[in-house]
């Protein structure tokens, strides 16, 4: 067994080779900024794209020069068209979703501390890890073709000659589809209109490849997890944030094989000639269509859904670990009901396999599901109010330091229940007569699993940047991106609520044609500004984040007085993460401000007896020490 | 820092309450029978998130006021939490929530598990890229044959129309939605390419549209006018524009226009058309 | 290095000869992952991590088969123009050919926990070969199929058939290059514990998988032939 050997002690020796060291790294620690990297090229995207949509709505038919010479076809004399504005609604949707919300929070930040945070010296399947980053890449590259393949003539054209199906080059930005992809419309190719040619395909062949590199590191995460905990290391003693990458994990091992089948049977539809999705007898633009009889649009939409809910907690869970995490670390106290946290991670997690149906509603399926739906869908409120009174209840009494990571922590709690609540209303049946896919809706999913998240992420970045470039990211900076942004968020999508109340409709590229919608004028271009000026803010974030990496203050190894392994050990981490020594666990994860103790935070690794009473961390019932429970 | 944020935190909570509060962006007026208990139903809910929403705001920006490290030498209050308080809440929120659910289904249960009652007036709807079609019945009281391989837009026969069918003799197919006030409307929903969804604000009704799939839903208006009928659904490029109107008329102006041969039907729909002004927004 | 590492210990991952063999915690220790070895020296390595990791990637493809299987039931039921047909005959030889492999990959794990080296490779072949065998056997499915005419668009029940087949024996392909790797390995040396405790695991996490796919085969096999 000559080459195991040799693999061990290969382990513990980092790679040297710049190519193995920096790409084809097999080292937790690189793929996670990997993927940080991904998700920050990523939302930039996504993001310029919401701001062209937002001119587009605010002053629709404006010339605007650059835009025409930017794309000749999709926006000729620098006036978007309609399709150019859905195909960049798809995009958005799309990257937001799968490239930034996935792949930051749960491959970024968890690949990154999870190992070390249970003191493991890496993943359980390096070469696994390293593949569904890669994987993930291509299928961002796939969808960026998309873009091209739909607007740009040359690139279509070369697309086409792979078959009919390919056919493209529509001057559009992209697939037209939202990028919840309803067929008939996805399924029926280029018949369909503009924008449903070859970008659709590679719509979903990217997400089909993004789904496969999801589930290699699922697969990762619950083993590493399950078996790879060091000693001491119970699952009670494990740092939230822990709990919720595990949950994510689990959501996502479960939800991505039914997208991913979904996409497959999507995909036959449109390039084999299967109807599963399509019906008989359509008749589109002018012509009956041949050949597809008795799909089931509505399958399509359990499918996509059954994924897609869960996919909103894949996005915001990891959030709620680090806010949780770094709440307490901050407010030098220990979470409020650690056990509650835990249970209400998971309980959200499995409820959100059994509420897909809430966005079906008035999709056709039967009125009796839609009510047990219905009814379930408002019971997932109960663990997420739990999970607020806890970071109250962290809160209070606490000795708060108010970084950056903490205010976008703080962030993260007031815009999770901003986003949240209006769950209330949008899951009643009755209410969804009025509200389905209006602004009402934007505004409850952006706030709660888009914003929130965001800030989950932002708060993490604040908070594990100096662990993982050995500097400090700038405070001022800092606070002037989170006040701007904090204040910038709510002024863009608080006024979306209003847009829903008269019942402004989701995907319109244009409000012109409506009267009802003329009231909303003042509101559509005021939500522009806002947003134009909180995007334009993210520059200080981007330049705070790669000015920091090399010109930012010195970090120690635990510049936050905090209690966890990832700062029991060297900054940056060494490419074991603990210099070939196992730590071991004597404690819960959040001893803070234990009486008695020398200082106000007890390490994890500090062993019992060593200026502590033996057992302090037990005293207190819920949570704490696993050990009693 | 702590002061600030805390103060921010109550700004944002008034402005977002107050927003609500007055009214000012709000549900257009209701002219269904179902629709003012929908609003109450909001009202209910709405005033429910209201006070959890800024409970849990005015609480977070009062923690963050008042437990900010004044740097003296006083350590925070140690404390795992509170077995008996996790109850309390959990107890609480889940009834509350719960409530709500169950209230929030009787409007939907109204409509939805129940067939149109007696009486009610049977529109077919067929939406496609990106307008509508109404089929009316006539005066025979039964819908004319269709079938897709009759359908033929240049020919305007957008329902596929069988004329071969004497039930057909007498129906109308028309680009807007007319219906009489105060009587239940049976629309069954149906359509020829992807999916839309039927959207009038002022009734307090969506429905998507399904090809493959003929949805039946009723409801009964409660005031005649006209108002804007939206789809819902993104359809394709013009989805922002698929618009149509919904004109609500009295029983006997009703009566006497679905009496009309398809021609004189168009042309009387019309002037009804430009004789109902839209609400004032 | 680290300098606020404290209660840390050594690992031991030099080779550990010899000693009786033993299999890794039970993969939910209860007091975290402190693994130890015969001589109570501490572990870095369990071998767990493949029998869990196959575990998890069955949950995966399960689901995915769950999700096409639910297609495939609301398909059936929402038109008409679904028709069944008759099933190629040859498809009970692979059927058979697949519970055989079963049987002998079985074999080889046993071989291989009795140290029986020599079976445990022959064994492994002969799956390997068995495997082989059932992926041309469902190919000759499909040819017959595409000979009389069946093909995957002219009805759902054979956009089905084809899907669930493909999709079956894409992932059993898989397995048959994971059993190639461990017959790659079964030329080595044991030499160290780690390397033994890595052997039984791929070997077992194989096993698992393999026995997956069997059953995999049975339940669909079931499904196309005897749903409505």
């Amino acid at each position: 067994m000559a080459e195991a050997t040799h693999e061990v002690v290969h382990r513990h020796e980092p790679p040297t080779s710049f190519i193995r060291k920096y790409i084809f790294s097999l080292d937790h620690k690189v793929i996670g900024i990997q993927y940080i990297l991904l998700a920050l090229t990523a939302v930039v995207v996504g993001l310029v794209m919401s701001i062209l949509m937002r001119m587009n709505l605010s002053w629709p038919g404006t010339h605007w020069p650059i835009m025409g010479t930017l794309f000749p076809t999709g926006a000729p004399g620098g006036i978007m068209s309609p399709e150019f504005y859905l195909s960049l609604v798809t995009m958005h949707g799309t990257i937001m979703v799968f490239f930034v919300l996935t792949t930051a929070p749960q491959g970024g930040f968890g690949n990154y501390f999870l190992p070390i945070q249970i003191g493991a010296d890496d993943m359980a399947f390096p070469v696994l890890n390293m593949m569904s980053f890669w994987i993930t890449f291509v299928g961002f590259v796939v969808l960026l073709l998309a873009i091209f393949a739909e607007g740009n003539v040359t690139i279509g054209a070369w697309f086409s000659k792979l078959g009919e199906s390919f056919a493209a080059g529509s001057g559009t930005v992209g697939p037209i589809g939202g990028w919840t992809g309803y067929p008939p419309l996805s399924a029926l190719g280029k018949v369909a209109g503009p924008g449903q040619g070859a970008g659709v395909n590679l719509w979903i062949i990217s997400i089909a490849i993004f789904c496969v590199g999801s589930l290699l590191g699922a697969l990762n995460f619950i083993t590493t997890l399950i078996n790879m905990r060091t000693k001491g290391m119970t699952l009670m003693r494990m740092p939230l944030t822990c709990w919720a990458w595990f949950t994510t994990a689990i959501l996502a091992l479960l939800s991505f094989p039914v997208l991913l089948a979904g996409g497959i049977l999507l995909l036959l539809d449109r390039v084999a000639g299967t109807s599963f999705f399509i019906p008989g007898g359509l008749y589109v633009s002018g012509s009956l269509v041949p050949l597809h009889t008795g799909g089931s649009p509505l399958l399509w939409q359990h499918l996509f859904w059954f994924f897609g809910h869960p996919e909103v907690y894949i996005a915001i869970l990891p959030g709620m670990g680090a806010t949780s995490h770094i709440l307490s670390t901050f407010a030098r106290k220990p979470v409020f009901g650690y056990r509650a946290m835990v249970f209400a991670i998971f309980a959200i997690g499995m409820l959100g396999f059994f509420v897909w149906g809430h966005h079906m509603f008035i999709s056709g399926m039967s009125p009796y599901s839609a009510i047990a739906f219905s009814v379930l869908t408002l019971s997932i409120g109960v663990p997420s109010a739990i999970k607020t009174f806890n970071w109250l209840g962290t809160l209070w009494g606490a000795k708060i330091r108010f970084t950056t990571p903490m205010l976008f922590a703080i962030g993260f709690v007031s815009l999770f229940v901003a986003g949240g609540i209006t769950g209330l209303v949008l899951g009643q049946t009755s209410l969804d007569f009025f509200f389905h896919d209006t602004y009402f809706v934007t505004a409850h999913f952006h706030l709660v699993m888009g914003v929130a998240s965001i800030f989950g992420m932002f708060a993490a970045t604040y908070f594990w940047f100096p662990k993982m470039f050995g500097r400090m990211m700038s405070e001022s900076l800092g606070k002037l991106h989170f006040w701007v942004t904090f204040i910038g968020v709510y002024a863009i999508f608080v006024p979306f609520h209003a847009m829903g109340m008269v019942g402004m409709p989701r995907r319109y590229a244009n409000f012109g044609e409506y009267e009802f919608l003329k009231s909303t004028h003042s509101l559509v271009q005021f939500v522009t500004i806002a947003a134009i000026i909180t995007a334009a803010i993210q520059i200080v974030f981007y330049f705070n984040f790669f000015w920091s990496m090399f010109k930012g203050k010195k970090a120690s190894d635990n510049p936050w007085d905090a209690t966890t392994l990832e700062w029991s050990t060297a900054t940056p981490p060494p490419h074991d993460n603990f210099a070939g020594v196992v730590p071991e666990v004597y404690r819960g994860p959040y001893e803070f401000s234990v009486p008695g103790a020398a200082k106000d935070f007890i390490m994890q690794t500090e062993p019992e007896g060593d200026g502590v009473a033996p057992g302090l961390g037990d005293a207190s019932g819920n949570g704490g020490n696993g050990d009693r429970h | 820092m702590g002061r600030v944020l805390g103060l921010a935190i109550w700004i944002i909570t008034l402005a977002s309450v107050g927003m609500f509060v007055t009214k000012h962006w709000w549900f257009p007026e209701s002219i269904s029978e179902h629709g003012p208990l929908v609003d109450r139903q909001f009202t209910i809910t709405i005033v429910v998130c209201g006070i959890a929403f800024t409970a849990a705001q005015v609480g977070l920006g009062w923690v963050v006021w008042k437990y900010r490290d004044t740097s003296s030498a006083l350590r925070a209050t140690y404390s795992h939490g509170n077995n008996r308080l996790e109850v309390v809440w959990t107890v609480v929120t889940a009834v509350i929530f719960i409530s709500l659910a169950v209230m929030g289904q009787r409007v939907w249960a109204s409509l939805h598990l129940h067939a149109a009652p007696v009486g009610s007036y049977t529109i077919e709807v067929v939406a496609q890229q990106f307008s509508w079609n109404f089929h009316y019945h006539g005066k025979d009281g039964a819908f004319g044959r269709t079938d897709p391989k009759l359908i033929d837009d240049s020919a305007l026969n957008y329902v596929g129309l069988d004329d071969t069918d004497p039930n057909a003799k007498d129906d109308s197919v028309v680009s807007t939605l007319v219906v009489p006030v105060n009587r239940p409307v049976e629309l069954i929903l149906k359509s020829k390419d992807v999916t839309h969804s039927f959207f009038v604000p002022q009734l307090r009704f969506k429905q998507d549209l399904v090809p493959g799939m003929a949805i039946p839903v009723h409801f009964t208006v409660t005031k005649t006018g006209k108002y804007e009928l939206a789809c819902a659904e993104l359809c394709g490029m013009n989805h922002y524009k698929m618009k149509s109107y919904m004109l609500v008329l009295p029983e006997n102006e009703f009566s006497e226009l679905v009496a009309l041969p398809q021609d004189k039907f168009q042309a009387r729909k019309d002037e009804l058309l430009n004789k109902y002004q839209l609400p004032q927004y | 290095m680290a300098v606020t590492v404290t209660g840390t210990e050594r690992v031991i991952d030099t080779t550990v000869g010899g000693g009786p063999r033993f299999r890794g915690g039970d993969g939910f220790p209860k007091n975290g992952g402190g693994r130890h070895g015969p001589g109570g020296e501490s572990l870095r390595f369990s071998a767990d991590r493949y029998r869990i990791g196959v575990w998890v990637a069955i949950a995966s493809i399960l689901m995915l088969f769950v999700a096409l299987t639910s297609a495939y039931i609301v398909r059936s039921a929402s038109s008409n123009d679904w028709q069944r047909i008759a099933m190629p005959k040859v498809l009970w030889l692979s059927t058979a050919l697949i519970l055989i492999s079963s049987v002998t990959m079985e074999v080889s794990r046993r071989s291989l926990k009795q140290q029986r080296d020599a079976g445990y490779g022959r064994w492994l072949m002969i799956t390997v070969a068995l495997g082989l065998a059932f992926l041309a056997s469902q190919i000759l499915a499909w040819r017959q199929l595409v000979r009389q005419g069946v093909y995957m668009a002219s009805n759902p029940y054979n956009s089905f058939f084809y899907l669930f087949t493909a999709a079956h024996g894409l992932h059993l392909l898989g397995g048959i290059l994971a059993l190639g790797y461990l017959l790659l390995r079964t030329t080595s040396k044991r030499s160290t514990v780690e390397g033994e405790l890595r052997r039984a695991g791929a070997a077992d996490a194989a096993t698992i998988y393999w026995h997956f796919m069997d059953g995999l085969w049975v339940a669909l096999f079931f499904l196309l032939s005897f749903w409505k």
